[in-house]
């Protein structure tokens, strides 16, 4: 029995694909600028975009082909997500939606790939674009409203008397924002990619022990193919939500009156 | 056994991963933020303007001028299609212009050609008649000549009998009495 064991056993590293590590050179040491396999995937997506989106219109034909299709696809789609929730007004700060909703989505969809490593699936980097929505709300906010943007916390169709509790509420739930915004894509991301990498793990339970293993397997695989499944969904629908919150957001600073 | 073998083995490796992993998750590992967000930071700057400055202006203006070459196209086809209707009018107007025209013609043709059957039924008719009165006149005197001739030779008859029972008779008595005798008859 033990000789069919390969000298393997059963392996659960399912957060080690999240390691981030220096791509060249094995001392482990990851400074500022050392190039890793974040710096990699994150440069894999901004190349994808560039090819799709340069390359791809390259002909600037009035009949697009079918990558141009995609490209200008992508374009009215989120152009309409920034007209439709945060105004017209708000059309200034498309390309910055733009830019967020394409890295999001390329990153995670990139990321489904086997062996790659998903950028938006941390903390770190999805903490920066949140911050960075945070910041660019409030001081849109205060540099088109003044003073007035703080009328965005004192809710005037409430009793007088509620407004002091609900202002202390919006406040709090204000500075909540960025970090539910961050958490909510990187935990997603995480989650989904650690489940499948847990399932991938039982998969060569059968190289163990052939009875277990007949039954488990399978079960596995099917398992990672369904999970595989949702992810591509919820790779889409989260840097959606991602864009769409940003947009919510924007119309909250140019539009504080609640 | 085999089970046993490897819940150990699992066991061993779960503890390889803590160890690598350095004790949890890599998203809390901090020392790599620095780095992670320097990259970051990086790729969203040459993103954005690799969006903003090349790939949106030039979407933007493709939908633009497509837009504009639909509207420009439906502006022509409703001009075309005015163009048509126009047409289909004046053809229809000169098809009615040519059926009213041709009713004309049939109609003068028509007089002119009655006018022209009337002439010679005139004609026709009048030569007739003329004959019919010529024919009459012939009969009239071939009957008034038969009629003289009846007369002589009853006369000469007369005579001829006459003489030959060996009488004499003048010619004047013989002619009033044939005379008298063919009105008699005749009556």
């Amino acid at each position: 029995m033990a000789a069919e064991e390969h000298g393997e056993g059963l392996t659960f590293h399912p957060m080690d694909q999240f390691l981030v590590r220096p791509l060249f050179g094995h001392d482990g040491e990851v400074g500022v600028f050392t190039i890793t396999n974040a710096t990699l995937w994150l440069a894999l997506s901004v190349l994808a975009i560039a090819l799709l989106f340069i390359a791809g219109t390259r002909g600037r034909a009035i009949v697009p082909t079918r990558i141009q299709s995609v490209a200008e696809l992508a374009y009215g789609f989120v152009h309409k997500m920034v007209e439709d929730v945060a105004g017209k007004d708000a059309l200034k700060f498309f390309p910055y939606v733009f830019t967020l909703f394409l890295f999001i989505l390329f990153s995670n969809f990139l990321g489904l790939l086997p062996m790659a490593f998903t950028p938006t699936a941390h903390i770190a980097v999805t903490a920066v674009l949140a911050i960075a929505v945070f910041l660019t709300v409030t001081i849109v906010g205060f540099v088109k409203n003044g003073a007035h943007f703080l009328e965005l916390f004192w809710v005037k169709s409430a009793p007088l008397a509620l407004r002091p509790v609900l202002a202390v509420i919006e406040v709090i739930s204000y500075f909540v924002r960025p970090v539910s915004h961050s958490i909510r894509l990187a935990g997603n991301m995480t989650a989904g990619h650690a489940v499948i990498k847990v399932f991938a793990a039982f998969a060569p339970v059968i190289l163990i022990s052939g009875a277990v293993g007949v039954a488990v397997t399978p079960l596995s695989i099917l398992a990672i193919t369904a999970m595989y499944g949702l992810e591509i969904l919820v790779a889409f629908i989260q840097a959606y939500v991602f864009a769409i919150l940003t947009c919510v957001y924007l119309k909250d600073a140019l539009h504080p009156a609640h | 056994m085999s089970a046993e073998t490897a819940a150990e083995h699992g066991a061993t490796a779960a503890g390889h991963a803590t160890e690598a992993a350095s004790g949890g998750m890599p998203q809390l590992d901090f020392s790599t933020f620095p780095n992670q967000m320097f990259w970051l930071v990086v790729a969203l700057v040459v993103l954005y303007f690799i969006l903003s400055r090349v790939a949106m202006p030039r979407i933007g203006s493709v939908l633009a001028e497509r837009t504009g070459t639909i509207t420009n196209d439906i502006a022509a086809a409703e001009t075309y299609k005015q163009q048509a209707a126009e047409a289909e009018a004046a053809y229809h107007k000169a098809l009615d212009d040519a059926r009213a025209a041709a009713a004309k013609v049939i109609e003068e043709s028509r007089a002119e050609i009655q006018k022209e059957l009337d002439l010679a039924i005139a004609k026709a008719d009048a030569e007739i008649a003329a004959r019919t009165a010529e024919s009459e006149a012939r009969i009239a005197e071939i009957r008034e000549s038969a009629a003289e001739a009846v007369q002589t030779v009853a006369k000469d008859t007369t005579k001829e009998i006459l003489s030959s029972f060996g009488v004499s008779a003048d010619g004047r008595s013989v002619t009033s009495v044939v005379n008298a005798r063919l009105k008699g008859g005749a009556a």
